[in-house]
């Protein structure tokens, strides 16, 4: 057993787990906007703002903010343990990512439920 | 006349590893890498190389055979000499000790982590442990496995991490005692095995399964014991 204290899920077989449902989700919303985009090619202001106004939609966002965030995590963990072998080095960069993914989250919410 | 050039270095003489070139007379017949050796040391004694069976079995003389890890006593120069040109390296990612023989001490060391050996903690019977038919079926394509270590260097998720990630002929004898219906330590093993490195770092390229000079596939194990850790923690 090889112990680990930065990556999400604290377990191999979790991260594992989170990395494949949340590569299916981000699947399903980007085939859901590409397909909405190509639908309404003269796509307005209204119509747009309309559409994240709704509920559904927002659950449906925020689940795929939330799966990039862990998908992140867990994929750029994995590169950093992969090529980074000094400790400060691969601490400070992966303290770095999880911050950043922090701030993104609470920047898609905002956006999200700001308008 | 063909074409070899091998990796040379020896640790009390050389400062750093360099390549030599070999010409070796094969007289047009279709012989293995061992024999294109065995003429090179006539030519140069202090080569260094391991071997033993030549005939597969003993897995000594793992290499990389212009570019592809492999057996050289069972693999025909017909098959891997392109342009009538051969490179030899030692296997990549472990420490040479001199020209083409490497340090395993990692790769056994990966081995012994995951208990090569069969674990009951129930009585022993007065003759010997039963299987049916079935239950030893799902042994074969495991046990088969010969320890070249050809699979484990061919694999970059072992070449980064070689003392975390248990590497794919440690992970399929895992498998072989996992699923083994005499083992009683397969909750014992599986919970050694769930952490980030010991087999979720195997991102399944599959570069073991198409180097196996024994045709086995340490990838399908190792989904194999992914589905075991997943049934047991789910």
């Amino acid at each position: 057993m090889v112990t680990n204290i930065t990556n999400l899920g604290r377990s191999g077989l979790s991260d594992w787990l989170i990395q494949r449902v949340s590569a299916v989700i981000l699947a399903a919303y980007t085939l859901f906007i590409v397909l909405y985009l190509l639908f309404n090619p003269d796509l307005d202001y209204l119509t747009w703002s309309g559409l994240f106004a709704q509920t559904w939609m927002r659950i449906f966002s925020l689940l795929a903010f939330i799966s990039l965030a862990g998908h992140a995590w867990v994929g750029l963990w994995t590169v950093t343990t992969d090529y980074l072998k000094s400790t400060a080095t691969r601490l400070t960069v992966q303290l770095l990512v999880i911050l950043a993914i922090f701030a993104f989250l609470v920047w898609g919410i905002q956006i999200l439920w700001g308008a | 006349m063909l074409q070899v050039s091998i990796y040379r270095y020896n640790p009390e003489t050389d400062s750093a590893p360099y390549m030599q070139e070999f010409q070796v007379d094969t007289q047009g017949r279709d012989i293995m890498v061992l024999d294109v050796l065995h003429m090179m040391k006539e030519q140069d004694n202090g080569l260094a190389y391991r071997r033993s069976c030549r005939e597969g079995v003993c897995g000594s003389d793992g290499m990389n055979m212009n570019g592809k890890n492999g057996l050289a006593c069972i693999t025909p120069i017909s098959e891997v000499v392109k342009g009538n040109k051969l490179v030899l390296r030692p296997l990549p990612g472990l420490p040479v000790i001199r020209d083409l023989v490497v340090d395993m001490g990692l790769f056994y060391q990966q081995y012994e982590r995951i208990q090569p050996y069969l674990q009951n903690d129930e009585p022993a019977p007065a003759i010997e442990r039963l299987q049916s038919p079935e239950d030893r079926d799902k042994l074969d394509g495991l046990y088969e496995c010969i320890l070249c270590a050809c699979c484990s260097t061919s694999c970059p998720s072992f070449w980064w991490n070689p003392d975390k990630f248990v590497g794919p002929a440690g992970l399929l004898q895992s498998y072989r005692f996992l699923v083994d219906s005499r083992d009683t330590a397969t909750r014992e093993r599986l919970s050694e095995l769930e952490d980030p490195f010991s087999v979720f770092r195997c991102r399944g390229i599959m570069n073991c399964v198409a180097v196996c000079p024994k045709g086995l596939n340490p990838t399908r194990a190792i989904g194999k014991i992914r589905e075991m850790l997943l049934a047991d923690s789910t």
